[in-house]
């Protein structure tokens, strides 16, 4: 069963409670996301409130309750990404993908968020897919590198 | 034992109290919403709030969370900290204006208008059902979720919490959905019948004898009636 992994995660942080947020870290690389249920486990196992962990869980953006492709492209909507085009950017990989920023693809290839700046405006408009920094991107370029990601 | 200056006076105080727990053991009023004696601090509704630190450097900080230290120099009622006790009042009556507690704290507090948009979120985050699920009920049901603007309370994934004996703890402490203000006017948000009102019930019955005890209170006796009770003492 999958609580397994989540056990030895668990294990790997000595149950400690103060290391909630490493852990939720360390569970949704894991499974791309965090399941309802494996948060009420981590409640249980470490004894401290479900109520508690969901507020941590929902507090930061990198954590992610709903399923997420096994990409996830990050577009930069920040203010000088803004003023380069970002927009667009974001409407020309909508189009190619079909879906809305929020959202997951059919075949769950990619999920499309919104971020406020990646930290290197010289790069405007810039793009993370995963772990990956693309910059000074044009509409052109995008179709060509989203066929690059299987 | 150690020593503050609280109001001008040297007092001395024990350590680890809070500066909301030395004003109360030295009798000076503080208005408080956020805060309950059986549930931890929190500084949420900052109407606590004090001055701090002598000279031209002077901080604002919600007495409920600070603990005294020696030599620390404490007002409670300059003009910095009534207007921002005022302002704050302002803002929460702009959330939830049906609520009798803060209608009433604006009365007391001389509140007549809001300047900001009347939102009725009925919810001011104070956070005193979520401590006292927690810390008194042993329920751990309900909590904050999400940040910002999003920022509510309620239970993991809005569904129905298995933890949740529906003891009704929070809804007994809720400054906000518990007591409905009957009077605040859709064109003004802020109620003042406290403030406006002049009950006749004050001439004959003091606050213990009130008729409306049982009713909810009628409210008018929030406001100090100095003049009255001096007469009503008199007439005694």
């Amino acid at each position: 069963m999958k609580f397994n992994k989540i056990d030895k995660i668990l294990e790997k942080f000595n149950m400690q409670k103060s290391q909630l947020i490493s852990i939720l870290q360390d569970i949704q690389n894991e499974f791309n996301f965090l399941p309802m249920e494996v948060l009420g486990y981590v409640a249980e196992k470490l004894g401290i409130p479900f109520s508690l962990v969901y507020h941590l869980a929902t507090f930061y953006k990198t954590f992610s309750l709903k399923r997420r492709g096994r990409h996830l492209i990050n577009v930069c909507l920040g203010t000088a990404c803004h003023i380069r085009g970002g927009v667009r950017i974001l409407e020309k990989i909508e189009r190619d993908l079909n879906i809305k920023s929020g959202s997951i693809t059919l075949d769950s290839k990619f999920s499309l968020e919104v971020v406020r700046c990646v930290g290197c405006c010289s790069l405007a408009p810039v793009i993370r897919i995963d772990d990956d920094t693309h910059g000074r991107l044009t509409q052109g370029k995008i179709t060509p590198m989203l066929k690059k990601y299987e | 034992m150690i020593t503050i200056r609280l109001n001008g006076a040297e007092v001395r105080v024990e350590k680890g109290w809070t500066i909301l727990e030395a004003c109360k053991f030295y009798g000076i009023a503080i208005p408080t919403l956020c805060y309950n004696e059986g549930l931890s601090p929190y500084g949420g509704c900052r109407l606590c709030l004090v001055e701090i630190g002598g000279g031209l450097k002077t901080k604002l900080v919600s007495s409920c969370t600070y603990p005294v230290e020696e030599g620390l120099v404490v007002n409670t009622d300059t003009k910095r900290v009534i207007e921002t006790r005022r302002m704050m009042i302002e803002l929460m009556i702009s959330i939830a204006p049906n609520s009798k507690t803060i209608q009433d704290l604006a009365s007391k507090f001389g509140v007549t208008k809001v300047r900001f948009k009347i939102r009725n979120e009925e919810c001011i985050l104070c956070g005193l059902c979520v401590r006292i699920c927690r810390e008194q009920m042993d329920g751990k049901a309900i909590g904050f979720q999400n940040r910002g603007y999003k920022r509510k309370i309620s239970t993991p994934f809005d569904i129905r919490s298995e933890e949740c004996r529906l003891c009704g703890g929070c809804i007994y402490i809720c400054p906000a959905c518990q007591l409905r203000c009957q009077g605040p006017q859709p064109d003004t948000a802020v109620c003042n019948a406290c403030l406006t009102m002049d009950p006749t019930c004050l001439d004959h019955y003091d606050e213990l004898q009130c008729w409306m005890y049982d009713a909810g209170r009628c409210g008018t006796c929030v406001r100090e009636k100095t003049e009255k009770k001096k007469t009503m003492k008199n007439k005694l």
